[in-house]
């Protein structure tokens, strides 16, 4: 789960760190009054949840509550990063030294909790890595002793900032490790951290990426807006991982793996997937739910049914996919392939209920159901 | 990391079920046992005492480690309860964990695998759909019995994804070429026991003549493994899944950047391809790749 920006500062404030003072406001009335409550100038930012938002036009700067309403009148309702803006943050623009980059995350190779820092911040960090490797420092965390204040001080000594920055970065970073452990986060990024003028630590934005495996236990998170097309939101209230595509084959397979590959296969053999949509793990007994909502895509044209058995029985998938059809008589054509748990009964029950005879192949499949979203 | 247990064994294993009262590990302990797993006992906390299907139940892992010697633990324990049965069996010295539950907290698998490294042990998983060495023993939820998926022979096969590392089986086995083992390593973005141990024990494994590695988009699992295939005596088969898959929003991307790598399809396949391994575009090229490669045992 990706927590606006306005969330993480709330969460970076509560901590006890320094952000710029701002207010969210979802009209450009409310935009001029916050800027001059707050003091212009001011910046006009798209509280979304994506980052990179100043690239995609998402970040603006008013002089004046006119400007500012001006700003978030384009704003407001726009599209950054292919979604609606409905909200924007109002924020003083405060007089910036210099700009650092702060991220704790986890190493997927290390296995352990990782602290990324630089005094280059500002850019992202794909360009920051790919620019200047040697100023993005890195230290890893033994997750069972944590982070406390002394270590993060030793950790940054060699960072070239002066003393008293240092000391301050080191602060930072423990607060933010805080967080991050408290939060389940993956990602806890402040970039730019920036230093005043005046010399003091202030978050000018904040991206907090919170590990959705973890979000039953995450009680001070707010309420995620539904995001999504319609199908979407609609499988992820049946507790199904649905991605629509532009493509006219609709795909029901059996785990991530098997349904990325059954994806690539359609690819390969020229064909468009119409869309991801998983029934593997705990899901496979939802395959009714499933087919509905793949069969709900107006552009899908053929159903290329694809189940490999493990864990996932293919029977009970079957069954779920027989409901579903029997239910609402879908017209399109569709193509089976279908091995392993389950398999035997599984076939039976598709020649005898929709009288198809399934493909031994899941090659031969994935043609076959090019072919027919061709013919339709 | 020096690991005390081996990946997969030569001798028949001492298997502890953990969650073993519940409907799904009732069903899969079965298996196991009809497959000549040795389940010596399991762990339900409150119901200590009660026998499953001849086996023991016990509180804790501990208890159970009281009275037998276990070198496996299975845990068919809810992703939010992991941390405590792993943490439970690691402190009562066994010495190889395979974690079956998906959407795991990662902290919580970062502090069960740094407690782990401390002792020596391996964790495999999470979200591994277990070992199978096929003619021998199983322990997971695959279905090691069904000869037209897993038979005994050269290809050792490590997966990512039960599915489609299955389907990838079935086709070998299909060709008249078995497995000498299927490791599943899991999907997760942390798990304990990656490509390149799988590798490393292939490499060794007297009864492998090559590999079939399926892997997937995300993390750094591929890339790392492929510095290690320059160096490998036998061949390698590759597949990687989620060429087409949507790249979606990138969030936690710093993770891919820390591995140096950027988690796609494409840097994976040509890391893989640089190393020397084939990369098969489809499931059905690695059995093909495959059969021209190992001497079948037909």
């Amino acid at each position: 789960m990706f927590l606006e920006e306005h969330w993480g500062k709330k969460f970076l404030a509560d901590a006890g760190l320094v952000v710029p003072r701002g207010r969210v406001v979802d009209t450009p009335d409310d935009a001029a009054a916050a800027a001059r409550d707050i003091g212009a100038p001011v910046v006009i930012k798209a509280q979304v949840q994506a980052g990179r938002r100043g690239k995609s036009g998402g970040v603006l700067f008013g002089s004046s509550p006119e400007e500012t309403a001006q700003a978030a009148r384009r704003l407001l309702g726009s599209d950054v990063q292919g979604l609606t803006v409905e909200q924007v943050l109002v924020e003083e623009r405060l007089s910036i030294a210099r700009e650092l980059y702060v991220a704790i995350t986890h190493d997927s190779l290390r296995r352990r909790p990782v602290v990324l820092w630089s005094t280059q911040g500002g850019v992202n960090i794909e360009e920051l890595h790919a620019r200047a490797p040697e100023h993005l420092l890195k230290h890893h965390i033994d997750i069972r002793q944590g982070l406390d204040a002394a270590a993060a001080r030793r950790m940054v000594d060699a960072t070239p900032l002066e003393l008293s920055a240092r000391d301050a970065l080191a602060a930072t970073i423990t607060t933010l490790y805080g967080l991050y452990r408290s939060l389940d986060a993956q990602l806890a990024e402040i970039n730019p951290l920036g230093i005043t003028t005046a010399g003091t630590f202030v978050a000018l934005d904040c991206k907090l990426v919170i590990d959705d495996s973890a979000l039953q236990r995450q009680t001070r998170l707010p309420s995620a807006a539904p995001t999504g097309t319609r199908l979407e939101r609609r499988a992820k209230r049946e507790g199904l991982l649905y991605i629509e595509l532009e493509g006219n084959v609709g795909v029901l397979a059996n785990g991530a793996g098997l349904t990325m590959a059954t994806m690539d296969a359609i690819t390969h053999y020229g064909g468009r997937p119409a869309n991801f949509m998983e029934v593997g793990g705990d899901a496979y007994r939802k395959a009714e739910p499933a087919l509905s909502i793949v069969l709900a895509n107006p552009r899908v044209k053929s159903l290329l049914v694809n189940l490999c058995g493990a864990f996932a029985r293919t029977d009970v998938i079957v069954e779920g996919v027989l409901g579903a059809w029997e239910k609402l008589r879908p017209t399109v054509p569709a193509a089976f392939s279908i091995h392993g748990t389950g398999e035997t009964r599984a076939l039976g029950l598709i020649r005898e209920r929709l009288n198809i005879e399934p493909y031994d192949l899941m090659d031969d499949a994935v043609r076959a159901a090019i072919g027919l979203a061709a013919d339709a | 990391m020096s690991h005390v247990s081996p990946l997969i064994f030569d001798r028949p294993v001492r298997v502890l079920v953990q969650g073993i009262t519940g409907r799904e590990a009732l069903f899969w302990t079965k298996q196991m046992k009809a497959y000549g797993t040795d389940v010596v006992a399991g762990v339900t906390p409150g119901k200590g005492g009660q026998v499953v299907m001849g086996t023991p139940v016990y509180d804790s892992a501990e208890a159970a480690c009281r009275d037998h010697t276990i070198d496996v633990s299975v845990l068919f324990v809810p992703p939010r309860a992991m941390k405590t049965a792993a943490l439970d069996a690691l402190r009562a010295g066994v010495q190889q964990l395979i974690v079956l539950a998906e959407h795991v907290p990662v902290h919580d698998v970062m502090e069960v695998l740094a407690e782990a490294d401390e002792r020596g042990a391996r964790v495999v998983g999470p979200n591994s759909p277990g070992l199978v060495v096929p003619g021998r023993y199983f322990v997971g939820i695959l279905p090691a019995w069904e000869a037209t998926i897993f038979r005994p022979g050269p290809v050792g096969v490590v997966s990512r994804s039960g599915s489609l590392g299955t389907l990838v089986s079935l086709n070998l086995a299909r060709g008249g070429i078995g497995q000498s083992a299927f490791i599943g390593i899991g999907g997760d973005p942390i798990v304990g026991t990656t490509f390149l141990d799988a590798l490393e024990t292939f490499e060794r494994d007297p009864r492998t003549q090559a590999v079939a590695m399926v892997g997937e988009v995300g993390g750094a699992l591929e890339e790392e493994a492929a510095e290690f295939i320059t160096r490998m005596t036998k061949p390698v088969v590759a597949l990687v899944a989620g060429r087409t898959a949507p790249e979606g929003r990138r969030m936690g991307h710093a993770g891919a950047i820390v591995a140096g790598t950027s988690g796609t399809a494409r840097s994976k396949i040509a890391a893989l391809r640089e190393a020397g391994a084939h990369v098969a575009d489809v499931p059905s090229q690695v059995n093909e790749i495959l059969s021209r490669t190992v001497t079948s045992d037909e």
